[in-house]
């Protein structure tokens, strides 16, 4: 399970601390796929930023009993001048697996040919979508974090990611944060509506996007 | 501000050497890459720095008015300096070019600095091993005459070096200042660092003040163990100690701090 309690997450700026997150409660079982609706600048990618670790709360406690993967296929963690296979090795190094058993998959599935072995910074914005997705899926993580949709190329290439992450993967746990209503209506049971800085939880995902919009409106 | 820590600390142990080793390969083929000498290069540029203070040295006659061997003197001193700038300089600012790592929950801020001190440290020392061994076998220096204190010597300028590493790196994460103010601060504690002069050689009212600053016991400890009872010595043991141990404290003091007010970019 992954526990949150009241965390508050305050950043300074040059008109003074600015709280950002404010005394958030937040249980995910294993299995569990919740959706959090926010508003662009609402603080969902620092609530993932949170969950996923990468950044300490001003407050509060994070409690993490399954493990939890980095926000799922996002480009910015991995290294521009390292090679798209330099940056595999270095992830698996860094949660302790062997890099030759995921690499047929990594290779196979993001598909870059010669330039698995050129430097990221050569790829086109696909071309890093694709690897940045085939890593995510490298390492098995108890829960996935989704911030945004998945942008991943072609419509194709999404239908893959979409096979391997909701069936190949449907027993993982999965929070996804949006401010738009697709991937969360299609594919979680849980929604709550992240505004001013805090979490409202409602009984269905209708009745969290209903009262998303009567917020943003 | 009290963070609870469920992970029992053999298994933070493990993960921790875990990260530090992906980063040291990371670093080594990031800063060195796969062409001409690769990683070599970690110990070739010290080494280019010392043998080029040493020509320099023995060219403009910087011995002159003592009895010692001018190449023994020179790579000493040099290596010292070595030893400690490049830990703080390759630690100041160390933390932008590695922002996207820190996505990885257990890469810790701390984990990059110590990354980059073992580099440091670890090129420093076998530039100074390769050439104190080669100037003793062609016969242009002596072997030390107390082994086992240049090895401590050493050992406390690499503590030195880190401490260092830790307070310019943390520094320079919160304020951009503190890079701008080392470059000039490194520079100046150049001539003062005990790696150009003995404190012998000074009258004793100078003696006195150039004893406050911490890498001249260092230096002069390194010169103890290399040269003896030909020369005489001004350190303590005691005191570089003391400041290696304050100036870690504040270091890692600095880089908790800069840990806590990371914020990533999206």
């Amino acid at each position: 399970m992954i526990e949150l309690i009241n965390v508050t997450k305050t950043y300074p700026t040059r008109q003074g601390p600015r709280t950002i997150l404010d005394g958030i409660d937040l249980q995910v079982e294993r299995g569990q796929k919740i959706g959090i609706f926010g508003r662009n600048g609402s603080g969902k990618s620092t609530l993932i930023r949170m969950i996923s670790g990468a950044e300490l709360p001003s407050s509060g406690r994070i409690r993490r009993g399954i493990s939890v993967s980095w926000p799922l296929a996002f480009g910015g963690a991995f290294q521009q001048y390292l090679t798209g296979f330099d940056n595999l090795r270095f992830i698996c190094r860094t949660y302790g697996i062997d890099y030759r058993e995921v690499m047929p998959f990594v290779e196979g599935f993001a598909d870059l040919g010669i330039y698995f072995r050129e430097p990221v910074l050569h790829y086109s914005s696909g071309m890093r979508a694709r690897l940045a997705f085939a890593l995510s899926m490298a390492i098995e993580f108890d829960c996935f974090l989704i911030d945004e949709i998945i942008a991943v190329g072609d419509s194709r290439f999404y239908d893959k990611c979409m096979y391997e992450l909701f069936e190949k993967r449907k027993d993982r746990a999965l929070i996804v944060v949006s401010h738009d209503p697709g991937m969360i209506k299609n594919y979680c049971d849980i929604a709550y509506v992240l505004t001013g800085g805090r979490l409202t939880y409602h009984p269905s995902v209708d009745a969290a996007f209903d009262f998303y919009q009567t917020c943003t409106q | 501000m009290a963070f609870r820590h469920d992970t029992p600390f053999i298994q933070s142990f493990r993960i921790q050497l875990r990260i530090i080793g992906a980063l040291l390969m990371r670093e080594i083929v990031t800063r060195y890459g796969r062409d001409n000498l690769g990683f070599l290069w970690l110990f070739v540029e010290p080494m280019m720095f010392t043998l080029g203070i040493t020509a320099l040295w023995a060219g403009a006659g910087a011995h002159r008015g003592t009895e010692l061997p001018i190449v023994a003197f020179a790579v000493t001193g040099y290596s010292s300096v070595l030893l400690w700038r490049n830990c703080a300089t390759r630690c100041a600012m160390a933390i932008p070019p590695n922002m996207s790592l820190l996505y990885h929950r257990n890469v810790r801020v701390l984990d990059l600095f110590i990354t980059r001190i073992l580099l440091e440290v670890t090129g420093a020392t076998i530039s100074f091993v390769v050439l104190s061994t080669i100037w003793i076998s062609l016969g242009w220096m002596e072997p030390p005459s107390d082994f086992l204190l240049v090895l401590f010597a050493w050992g406390l300028l690499a503590w030195f070096g880190s401490s260092l590493g830790l307070v310019i790196g943390g520094g320079t994460a919160h304020s951009e200042l503190v890079e701008r103010l080392w470059h000039p601060v490194a520079y100046l504690l150049f001539p003062l660092s005990g790696a150009a002069f003995m404190v012998d050689w000074m009258p004793s009212r100078f003696q006195a003040i150039v004893l406050w600053v911490p890498m001249v016991h260092g230096t002069e400890m390194l010169r103890d163990g290399f040269f003896g009872s030909t020369v005489r010595t001004h350190y303590s043991v005691e005191y570089l100690a003391l400041f290696c141990a304050l100036l870690t404290l504040t270091g890692l003091i600095l880089v908790r701090e800069a840990g806590r007010r990371i914020e990533l970019e999206t």
